[in-house]
């Protein structure tokens, strides 16, 4: 495995032209580079119409997400195909009910889940990481010997008990999301955090008197942000399919309210009963969803590098 | 580096000590028990059956039986579901199953995830990159729940070349579904994870002075740009180890291959009391010991850490 | 033994078997020419709690144990009673002391001959608090003398009302007259258990290695969470006439992909997962089979003090069920031939005759317009619309019954019945504590009489979780237990159930499975689905 050195030479040819355009703001500069990154603004245009389908979806749909249609119910492979005429775009579920506004109510649901999911993963694990990584030693241990306690307790009993001591809402399933999704994330910054802590410019800014929580805001964590942004994208899929487990245990979304891990797994479930829309098309808004997250949080990666400052 | 590896070992005692106190109490906090039924047992019943397995006991008592088994006869109780196996019975026949079908998922999606993350970040916007995301996203867009009845068909059912589920004591044709569906996932995240890692270190100021130096680029991703790209893949690397080889839940489910995977999820919502806390106890040690090996690796990969 | 010689020892024996009926190939009476391979490969959905008899609480687990423990009496393929190890057995008048005689040439795996003390030892011990069986209530179901006072502790096991007179004859007293007491000698807690074995190895006495039985079958090979194999017992008395060499039983705890290996040729017998029935009748007519099963589903109201107000008036009630369309869930969502439900206990129950309801002669036009007219006068509509939270647990098949009904509900009378799935265990405690509306139930019949139904609605019912009561209906149930006319108190009990609602009926069970056509034997008119391993066999292809 040899790399030639003519890609070498563009890689650097790439470093010095960033290196030329110092001295504009970060952020103009930052958005300037996401948007000659072609993949990051394709799917950005690619999310804002998922998004605007959510929005505008509904106007256009004919039957509510909740509405069984009596005439399709039990003949779902026959009658059930996505079609113009019957008004059921994306046809139906296994109940008869219509998937076209059941996919966006899916769509909108997953979307927040995933995304504030994902937030709060990235936050939470960040700072936690950070924070046990740049300290060290005994704080160290203890911060990390608690996450290896959280990640091996039984999940499904956090999520039973919140269940249990609240009643079951919107905001109780991001606490049962947040809760088991920022150990992953805390453990990789933090082993990144010890290799960064040795490095010039931290000893730099230590000698300078600066404090450690500042040292790990503004010289840490930026340069973290590339491995968080894609554990982050790489988050995503996984909250929203976390998040029809919850509901399985009875915490979070009820019917008939659904989402796209929900309505994936029930379509999954009737591949073989040639109704195979009922698949395809939440697998369709996912993997969209999923894919165009991926190349924003890429882009941005690559925009706000701060070796390339 | 042996100090700070003993200290760290010895640290796991307590910190296990606290997982089994909690796992205890939310165990028992959590509604219901393991012989709550649809058919309600008449109380006197109820009774005998308690008094038979100690839960007529104050909870502390239980926890003190519990953990005077465990220390002193290695004896994590009996199922109180499946009522002739005991615990050590449930994990010695479950956990070699998945730790099989674990070690061959990990390294075959870290050999091939670190491959793919590493050509597509030396190639990075060429269609090499393209191809290898790509092909990260295809992984993704087929969770595993429904990738393992789609291998069944078509491996099982359509093409007949494969048993559509078993274990069979670990025969190869066996293990072949529940690898591809088990690692497809990590792989994808392993690759992602490399292909940044390594994007990132092309980027930083020592491979561009290597570069500046004249070295040949073989020698600067060897020598070194791959250890520090390594780091983030590592972190990871330790929880997945051990979520792989105390198995999948999805895929004990799917392909019945008696795992103990299947037992972490089905024991909490029996309320099998005794196999959540062996589950739970072997899947905290493992997650302290893959930690730890994950640490030590971290220092090997850069050896200015110090912890 | 190892994992390798005991498969290369499995395979040797099978060779042989083979060999040794080559030449015998066809069924003794229909003449069938048969397989080969005496292999019937079943399916199951979990684990079985036990290979106990006396210990096992679940359905499958208790097939297992049906081939290999036998009882006094055994049932045919139409589910009526035979000789098991009892050949033949005698009542007073009274119908409160039975006499059992038992077959001379039964006999354990190990050689011993099974004997009437076999029993005894086995029954004590189903009652014994020390073992604590989940089951020692069934004992009590049984009315055997002192059987309640020894699992409260009261008295020594040795007081329970059953004696070897002789080797071969088993006497039993009852505190009551029970005139189906034999029926209830087909259930697996009554098999007999192996005193030696079971005091030399105690709780290890079921493991393949240590285990006797008396039945056609001998476990083999038990590996958690995938298979089950057990095969022919050569000392069986009535091995000679057992065609069957080996039940192998996969468990796979997903339906669907249980059904694609079904398709794959890797089993001979599955349950279809709900609404494949149809599909499955067009393209397979001979395997896919429909029978009734003792079993029904329902949603009970909470009439109990912290139950809705609005439930506590019979005109809602009635109102809610009413608006079901039974027709649509049997047909459109189970689709697998369930009988609509109009009644609580299932009509297949031998000897009940459900009663003429007003309710199951109207046309669901009629009946929705009364339903509208029922709810009007309670004083609910569009201005004051019904609204009630409805609890299920979380399954396909339940998510789907449920939101049906919501739809119905809401569509047909503008009720709001907000759905909460839970995951079961929290759901048993939730209905339990009478923290809900509405709850889902379902019930499955212990023996083939409708009390095993009705006795549930009782007021001092454990399993009453609507806490329904009415005097009437509970004196009924009562006196039906010694009267001669049992079968017309349960028609009344029933009308009394449709009049006042504090349950909605759905749907009876039915046992919707595939079945290989080779596999013979399978007894589809059995509404218990007790099968017995020994009457099944393969035809050559």
């Amino acid at each position: 495995m040899i790399t030639n050195s003519d890609r070498m030479d563009r890689i650097t040819e790439a470093l010095d032209e960033a290196a030329d355009i110092k001295g504009r703001s970060l952020w103009a500069d930052a958005r300037r580079r996401f948007l000659r990154n072609k993949a990051a603004t394709g799917a950005v245009v690619a999310l804002l119409l998922v998004v605007l389908f959510v929005i505008i979806g509904p106007y256009f749909a004919v039957w509510s997400n909740e509405e069984i249609d009596w005439n399709v119910m039990g003949m779902v492979a026959e009658k059930g195909a996505p079609s113009i005429e019957s008004g059921h775009f994306f046809g139906v579920d296994e109940l008869g009910r219509d998937l076209y506004s059941r996919t966006i109510q899916a769509t909108r649901t997953s979307l927040i889940v995933g995304v504030i999911g994902a937030i709060v993963a990235v936050t939470i694990g960040t700072i936690y990481g950070a924070t046990a990584g740049f300290v060290g030693g005994w704080v160290d241990g203890l911060m990390m010997r608690f996450v290896d306690i959280m990640i091996a307790i039984p999940y499904m009993f956090i999520i039973i008990l919140l269940m249990v001591m609240f009643e079951r809402s919107f905001f109780m399933l991001f606490v049962g999301i947040g809760i088991i999704s920022w150990l992953e994330m805390a453990r990789i910054v933090r082993g990144q955090t010890l290799s960064l802590k040795n490095r010039e410019f931290v000893e730099a800014a230590k000698a300078c008197g600066v404090g450690w929580f500042t040292i790990i805001l503004r010289h840490i964590i930026p340069n973290l942000l590339g491995l968080v942004v894609v554990f982050a994208s790489l988050l995503v899929p996984l909250m929203i399919l976390i998040e029809s487990f919850i509901s399985f245990l009875g915490l979070g979304v009820q019917e008939p309210q659904t989402s796209l891990g929900a309505l994936i797994s029930e379509g999954a479930g009737t591949i073989l009963y040639g109704t195979i829309w009922q698949l395809f098309i939440p697998l369709f808004f996912f993997l969209v969803t999923i894919i165009s997250l991926f190349f924003i949080g890429d882009g941005l990666r690559d925009a706000l590098d701060p070796k390339d400052r | 580096m042996l100090n700070y590896i003993l200290r760290r070992l010895l640290t796991a005692i307590p910190t296990l000590l606290v997982l089994v106190i909690i796992c205890f109490l939310m165990m028992h906090a959590a509604p219901g028990g393991p012989f709550t039924s649809e058919r309600p047992l008449p109380p006197e019943v109820l009774a005998n059956i308690e008094a038979k397995y100690g839960l007529d006991k104050p909870l502390y008592a239980q926890l003190w039986d519990y953990l005077v088994g465990v220390v002193t006869r290695f004896d994590f109780g009996p199922s109180f579901i499946y009522k002739d196996r005991s615990v050590n019975d449930i994990i010695a026949q479950g956990f070699p199953v998945t730790l099989t079908y674990g070690t061959i998922s990990f390294v075959l999606a870290t050999i091939v995830g670190v491959a793919m993350g590493v050509f597509a970040a030396l190639r990075h916007n060429t269609w090499v990159d393209y191809l290898a995301v790509g092909a990260t996203f295809s992984a993704q867009a087929l969770p595993n729940f429904v990738m393992a009845p789609i291998l069944v068909i078509i491996f099982t059912w359509q093409l007949g070349w494969l048993p559509g589920g078993g274990w069979n004591g670990g025969q190869w044709q066996y293990v072949v579904m529940p690898v591809i569906a088990l690692s497809t996932s990590y792989m994808a995240s392993i690759a992602r994870i490399q292909r940044t890692a390594m994007l990132e270190v092309l980027h930083s100021n020592f491979v561009r002075t290597a570069r500046a130096k004249g070295l040949p680029s073989s020698t600067i991703i060897w020598r070194h740009a791959m250890k520090p790209a390594l780091m983030p893949v590592v972190s990871y690397l330790g929880p997945s180890f051990v979520a792989m080889i105390t198995g999948s839940v999805v895929i004990d489910l799917y392909f019945s291959t008696g795992g103990v995977g299947l037992h972490y999820v089905n024991a909490a919502l029996n309320r099998d009391y005794a196999v959540m806390l062996g589950v739970t106890i072997l899947y905290g040690a493992l997650t302290i010991l893959f930690n730890l090996v994950a640490d030590i690796v971290y220092a090997w990969l850069d050896p200015k850490i110090r912890y | 033994m190892t994992y390798m010689t005991r498969t290369l020892l499995a395979a040797m024996m099978a060779s042989t078997i083979v060999a040794g009926t080559a030449t015998a190939a066809t069924h003794p009476e229909t003449g069938e020419a048969l397989a080969a391979d005496q292999t019937f490969t079943n399916w199951t959905l979990d684990n079985p709690s036990s290979f106990d008899p006396q210990v096992v609480e679940d359905s499958d687990g208790a097939a297992m144990v049906r081939n290999m423990f036998e009882g006094l009496m055994n049932q045919d393929a139409d589910g009526n009673l035979v000789p098991g190890v009892a050949l033949d057995y005698s009542v007073n008048d009274d119908k409160n002391v039975y006499t059992f005689t038992l077959r001379p040439e039964a006999q354990w795996s190990n050689g011993d001959p099974v004997v009437a003390s076999d029993f005894v030892y086995a029954w004590q011990r189903a009652v014994d608090p020390e073992l604590a069986s989940p089951y020692a209530w069934f004992m009590e179901l049984m009315s055997i003398e002192n059987a309640s006072a020894i699992i409260a502790g009261e008295m020594p096991k040795e007081e329970l009302g059953v004696k070897a007179i002789d080797d071969h004859t088993l006497e039993v007293t009852l505190s009551a007259s029970l005139p189906y007491f034999a029926t209830m000698t087909t259930h697996s807690t009554t098999f007999p258990a192996p005193q030696k074995v079971i005091e030399e190895f105690g709780a290890e006495w079921t493991k393949p290695e240590n285990i006797v039985v008396n039945g056609a079958f001998i476990l083999e090979d038990y590996t958690p969470g995938e298979r089950i194999v057990q095969v022919r017992n050569p000392e069986y008395w009535d091995n000679e006439n057992t065609i069957l060499d080996k039940i192998e039983t996969l468990v796979v705890t997903d339906q669907n992909q249980a059904l694609t290996r079904y398709l794959a040729g890797e089993f001979d017998r599955i349950e279809l997962p709900a609404g494949t029935y149809p599909k499955m009748k067009a393209e397979h007519p001979d395997e896919a089979v429909s029978v009734p099963w003792l079993c029904n589903y329902y949603y009970t109201f909470n009439v109990s003090d912290s139950g809705p107000e609005a439930f506590k008036d019979v005109r809602v009630r009635q109102a809610l069920s009413l608006a079901v369309d039974r027709k649509v869930i049997t047909e459109n969502v189970m689709q697998g031939g369930q009988p609509e439900a109009y009644s609580f206990t299932p009509a297949a129950v031998a000897g009940f005759e459900p009663p003429k309801s007003a309710m199951a002669d109207m046309t669901q036009a009629e009946r929705d317009a009364k339903a509208k007219e029922l709810l009007a006068e309670a004083g609910y509509g569009a201005d004051n619309p019904l609204t009630f939270d409805m609890i299920y647990n979380t399954s396909e098949n339940h998510k789907k019954v449920a939101v049906v009904l919501s739809q119905m509900w809401k569509q047909k009378l503008g009720v709001q019945a907000s759905l909460a799935n839970m995951e079961w265990k929290t759901f048993l405690d939730t209905r339990g504590r009478q923290d809900f509306a509405l709850a889902r139930g379902a019930w499955c019949g212990d023996y083939n009489e409708a009390s095993t139904f009705l006795d549930l609605l009782t007021t001092p019912s454990g399993y009453n979780d609507g806490k329904y009561s009415n005097t009437e209906y509970d004196e009924l149930i009562q006196s039906a237990k010694t009267a001669e006319n049992a079968p017309e108190l349960y028609t009344q009990a029933e009308a009394i159930l449709a009049e006042e609602m504090p349950v909605i009926p759905i749907y009876h069970y039915a046992g919707v499975m595939m079945i290989d056509t080779d596999l013979k034997g399978w007894p589809y008119q059995n509404v218990e689905r007790n099968w017995y391993g020994k009457n099944l066999y393969k035809v050559a292809e």
